[in-house]
Order: C-alpha cells, then sequence, then structure tokens
C-alpha cells in the first residue's frame, strides 16, 4: 500500500493517492507512515525534476497534492510524531524591498521535504529580522531570495548585519533568484548562489551532510 | 558641422531599423536603460515621480540629456500613483503604498480568477473582465459586479439597466471617472515628453506593451501556482483559454501600428528556462506567442521579446520567425549562442549584467560591450542594452557603455 501511495503521487495521480490515503486510514494504518510515504514521493519528484523529467508544474502540482494529503491525514495524529530528527536548520526569506515569493516557497517546501527543519521568514524581510531569527533558532545554512537587482543591495545588507551580529561564521549563506550569479554572490558577501531550486537542496546537503 | 536634431532623430530611426530588418547600419544603436535609474540619477524617488509627473519628466529630461542614447524609454514606468489609489487597485504594491519610496511597483499573487471560472472567461472574456475580475482587483470597482450584461440589450435587455441606479454603482461610477481625469493628467504629460525629446532628436523606443498569452493568464488570472497546477490538471481548459489570451495579446500589441518605430515589447514571464519543460512550453507558451507575434507582424509592428531571465533552452523556438522582423532582448543567456542561433532570423538586444553597472568599473563595462558587439553585433543585428530594466549604476559606467559603443560599435 505505501508503496503504491509513493508511486500514485510521484507519478501525479491525485485522485487514486487520495483514494489510497482515505482507504489507508479506513484500515487503521498509522497516519504518520502515509506522511512519511508523501515525503518519499516527493524525494522522488525533486530526482526527477533534477534530472529535468519534471519541471515546475509537475513540482507544484505534486506538493499540492502533498497538501491535500496533509489536510486529511494529520488531524487524525495525536500527539505522539515519530518523525525521525530533521537533516539540519535553514532560515530563510525573500529580502527587504522585494514581495516575491514563488521562487522562495518552492525552494522552502523542496528543502521541507528533504528533512530539513525550515523556517520560512516570508517576503519584504528586514535585515534584523533575519538576524533575530538566527539567533533564535541557531540555523546551519541561510537562504536569502530575490527576484529584482535592488535585492542586490538588500542581500549585502542583511549580511552585513548578520557580520556586524557577529554571527557571520555560524552559518552558510546562500543567495536565490534569477539574477543571481557568480559575480553578485561575491558581491554580496553570500557563499553560493542558485537559480533553481535544486540547487539549493543540493547546496544544505552538501554543507550539513547527510545525501 | 553639428547636426539639427531633426536630422539626428532620423539617423536614430534610421539606425534602429536597419538593424532590425538585419541590414548593417551605420554603427550598433544604443538603448537608454531605463526603469528607476533614470530617477535615481536625477535625484527624484519613484515615489516623488509617480506623484509629481513634471518630476518623472525633468528627471527623464536630465538623463537623456547626460547619456544620450539612440533610443529613450521616458517616464512611462512612473506609473500614476494618484488614479492608482483612486481605483483602490490591489494587485500591485508600490512606493508609499506598501513598498519603500525608491523601489519599482510589485506585483501581488493571487488567483484573481478561480479554476471553475475558465469557461466563464472562454465564453465572454469582456463580462469576465467587467464583472469578476475588475471588482476584484480594484476596491473602488466594486460594484461592477452588478453590471448589467450588454449582450442582451436587443428587445427588453435594457430593462436590467436599474442596476445603474444602486448608490454603490454611482459611486463607482465617479471613482471611474475621477480616475480618468486623473489617468488623462498622466498621458497628458507623457506625450509632453516624446514631443519634447522628439525636438531634441530622440526617438521612444516602445509603441505598445504586451504580455505572452500564457502570461496573460498566468500573472494576472490564475496565478503562478494556479496556472502550473492547470498545465497538469484541466489542460485543455487551458488550451481553450490561450485562444482567447492570444487575442487579447493581438489587441494589447496592435496599438503599435503607425508609429514611427511601431516597437511592440512583450515581456516573457514564465516562459523562460526551467519554468516548463520543452514539451509543455512548446504546447502551452509557444505556439500562442508566436501566432500572436505574426499577426503583429502582418501588420507592420516588431515585436520585441524581452527575456528577464536564461532562454537558451528555448532559442530554437525562438528562430522560427520572420527574417528581420522581431527583436529578442535576452538576459542571463550565453550571446554568442544565442546569435549563432537566432542571428540570421533576428536582431538580439541587450545582456550587460546590471551587477557590473552597478560594481564594474568603466573599463569592465567597455570590455565587455567589446566582446558584445565583436560577438552579437558583427555586420549588424545587435542593439546595445543592459540585461535587464536598470535600477541601479554607478553613471560612467552607463556613460561607457553608451559612449563606447557610438566610438566602437561604427561599422567601417
Amino acid at each position: 500500500m505505501k508503496e503504491k501511495l509513493i508511486n500514485a503521487i510521484a507519478d501525479k495521480h491525485e485522485e487514486e493517492a487520495l483514494k489510497l490515503v482515505n482507504d489507508m486510514l479506513a484500515d487503521g494504518v498509522d497516519p504518520q507512515l502515509i506522511l512519511d510515504a508523501g515525503k518519499e514521493a516527493m524525494v522522488i519528484v525533486g530526482k526527477r525534476f533534477e534530472d529535468e523529467t519534471y519541471f515546475l508544474p509537475e513540482l507544484v502540482f505534486t506538493g499540492e497534492t502533498l497538501r491535500k494529503i496533509g489536510e486529511i491525514v494529520k488531524p487524525k495524529i495525536q500527539g505522539k510524531s515519530t518523525e525521525t530528527k530533521p537533516l539540519g536548520k535553514i532560515v530563510i526569506g525573500t529580502v527587504n524591498g522585494d514581495i516575491h515569493d514563488i521562487g522562495k516557497d518552492i525552494v522552502a517546501f523542496l528543502l521541507d521535504v528533504n528533512n530539513f527543519e525550515v523556517h520560512d521568514l516570508g517576503i519584504n524581510v528586514p535585515a534584523e529580522t533575519f538576524v533575530d531569527k538566527i539567533k533564535e533558532v541557531k540555523p546551519e545554512v541561510v537562504g536569502l531570495s530575490g527576484f529584482l537587482t535592488l535585492a542586490f543591495d538588500s542581500m549585502r545588507n542583511t549580511i552585513n548585519a548578520i557580520k556586524e551580529a557577529g554571527i557571520r561564521d555560524d552559518v552558510k549563506i546562500m543567495i536565490g533568484g534569477a539574477q543571481m550569479d557568480d559575480k553578485v554572490s561575491t558581491y554580496v558577501g553570500a557563499d553560493a548562489f542558485g537559480n533553481d531550486a535544486t540547487v539549493a537542496v543540493n547546496l544544505a546537503k552538501a554543507w550539513i551532510g547527510g545525501n | 558641422m553639428t547636426k539639427l536634431p531633426e536630422e539626428l532623430y532620423q539617423e536614430r530611426v534610421k539606425r534602429v531599423k536597419d538593424v532590425i530588418q538585419l541590414k548593417t547600419p551605420d554603427r550598433v544603436p544604443v538603448f537608454g536603460p531605463h526603469q528607476l535609474y533614470p530617477y535615481t540619477f536625477g535625484g527624484v524617488t519613484l515615489k516623488e515621480a509617480m506623484y509629481d509627473y513634471a518630476k518623472a519628466r525633468e528627471a527623464c529630461h536630465k538623463f537623456v540629456d547626460e547619456f544620450q542614447p539612440d533610443l529613450d524609454f521616458g517616464p512611462i514606468l512612473a506609473y500614476p500613483a494618484k488614479p492608482m489609489e483612486t481605483l483602490g487597485l490591489k494587485y500591485l504594491k508600490w512606493p508609499g503604498k506598501g513598498l519603500d519610496d525608491h523601489v519599482i511597483y510589485q506585483y501581488v499573487e493571487d488567483e484573481y480568477m478561480n479554476e471553475a471560472e475558465y469557461d466563464d472567461f472562454i465564453r465572454d472574456p469582456s463580462d469576465f473582465m467587467l464583472t469578476k475580475w475588475v471588482p476584484r482587483t480594484f476596491s473602488g470597482l466594486e460594484a461592477f459586479s452588478n453590471f448589467p450584461t450588454m449582450r442582451r440589450m436587443m428587445w427588453s435587455g435594457w430593462m436590467g439597466l436599474g442596476a445603474f441606479a444602486s448608490p454603490e454603482m454611482q459611486e463607482s461610477f465617479r471613482i471611474a471617472v475621477e480616475a480618468g481625469k486623473q489617468i488623462n493628467e498622466w498621458w497628458e504629460s507623457l506625450f509632453q515628453y516624446i514631443g519634447e525629446v522628439k525636438e531634441k532628436g530622440f526617438p521612444i523606443a516602445w509603441a505598445a506593451f504586451d504580455w505572452a498569452p500564457f502570461d496573460i493568464i498566468g500573472d494576472t488570472l490564475r496565478g503562478t501556482r494556479g496556472i502550473l497546477n492547470d498545465i497538469i490538471r484541466c489542460p485543455d481548459k487551458l488550451l481553450e483559454a490561450l485562444e482567447v489570451a492570444t487575442q487579447i495579446f493581438i489587441e494589447y500589441g496592435s496599438g503599435a501600428a503607425e508609429a514611427e518605430l511601431p516597437l511592440c515589447w512583450i515581456w516573457i514571464h514564465k516562459g523562460t528556462g526551467s519554468f516548463m519543460s520543452p514539451k509543455q512550453f512548446e504546447t502551452f507558451y509557444w505556439p500562442w506567442l508566436r501566432k500572436g507575434m505574426l499577426a503583429l507582424i502582418d501588420k507592420g509592428i516588431t515585436p520585441l521579446v524581452y527575456c528577464e531571465a536564461d532562454v537558451e533552452s528555448r532559442l530554437e523556438y525562438f528562430a522560427d520567425v520572420p527574417k528581420g522582423k522581431v527583436i529578442y532582448h535576452v538576459a542571463q543567456t550565453d550571446l554568442a549562442k544565442a546569435k549563432a542561433v537566432l542571428g540570421d532570423t533576428a536582431c538580439i538586444m541587450g545582456n550587460v549584467p546590471n551587477i557590473m553597472m552597478y560594481t564594474g568599473t568603466p573599463d569592465d563595462v567597455k570590455a565587455y560591450c567589446k566582446w558584445a558587439i565583436d560577438v552579437a553585433g558583427k555586420d549588424g543585428g545587435y542593439i546595445m542594452d543592459t540585461a535587464v530594466m536598470l535600477d541601479e549604476a554607478k553613471p560612467e559606467n552607463l556613460k561607457a557603455m553608451i559612449d563606447f559603443t557610438k566610438e566602437y560599435g561604427v561599422y567601417r
């Protein structure tokens, strides 16, 4: 059953997946097992995205399936969670002045299904908010997202604020967005850049460890 | 001998027309990169420019006087804030309305049309826009949701006009009229500017603006998440809607016909890079854009396809247009590759990295421009410009881009 569910989600058979979920719950299957199946499916989706079998439509669609499954299953989980320990913690957000969220949301989603603990600060995030959150949750990785060229300076200011707070060496910083390249990365003082979501996952894994 | 502005104007127009037609012009034309930059350079915030049209014109004049580009853009991107406020426009944030004073306006993503409404849009797009989309996106026009349909005005249909008498509808009409007056003030200012720079010898680079049919639906109706889902969830409905959107695309662009430089700027959003698969691109994106572009070309209009991210995977498709009729503006795309694939068919524009304009030196810029002209401008076919619209730059870098092009870009 679990294997079937994993494939149904990963192969974009949403109706079948939802039916399987309801059947499994009716059969008394542990809801946590269903959620785990969702995550495993998304790992497959992520791999297909990386090898360019899948693109953003498939990523968004399967993400939606997963959300629907979550809505059915999560209320049935009572208290106890057997969730595996996350690989690491990541603070992510779209920098000050920029309100674009799609790219950032997709990265956050992929990191989440790849078992990172993601703290998403949203859009138009001031530098101080990043600093405060980093101090609070002590992440290994920080992700700064930006779509506009104005984000160059916002990212630079954010990273400077992190430096001034004395916590720059505690984190790896990646930047993402269509206009990002190595020149921008150097200018803003980041450790790496990415133009698509799987780069972020791979960077985080390389920095934190885990496959 | 100094040339008269009129001669300079004609020279510039001819230079651009030649380069589009893939004839060798006298030299590589150079665009005056716009967006926030002219205001940044002129010491005016975008917020000020959006409220005070004279200030916007003044900044743009200062920019064009200083940099002397072949093509100017004018203050059209300083949208008029007053009517936007009057209308209660909800799908943008702008300086003073959710954003800082000197930040370009940004789009607020949402599903302004839900999945179940595809049929309404396909059946009667005008009625859908009037009674569903407009009331959702302009708080001042909410009462238009009760706008009586005009499809049934014959026979007894006019008896539905009672809807106009409601206090809410009267208020929405009052707002529409007030906003209309405010918008006209802005257009007046814009055309005043266009006349003034023409007197100085500078043609304007746009005659219409347009959005790919897929983006018309994806950006403003279904939203990014919505349309990406629809590709898989309801591809047939999406295709039907794309047929309708293509007609809207043609309407948007047709305003460029008869202009001296009939350039229609088409902003490519979801067609770039790895947004969708090649298969999806050739089903949902390209055929509709191409169909619309061909219709514009038939009207004598030059589509200027503005790609703000990597389009390397799309170049082969882009080559399938009539020769000498289209400009492709490229950003994060290998210029040499773009030239190799498109060079025999279309003019290429842009590609100078914005980060270099901001953080590099004039020598860096000159070296890049030399490379760009050598790679993409051999015997014509290239217009110098930054990779994407320009917000920030060191003035000496922009000067270097423009002056170096005028010097090195001469065809002898």
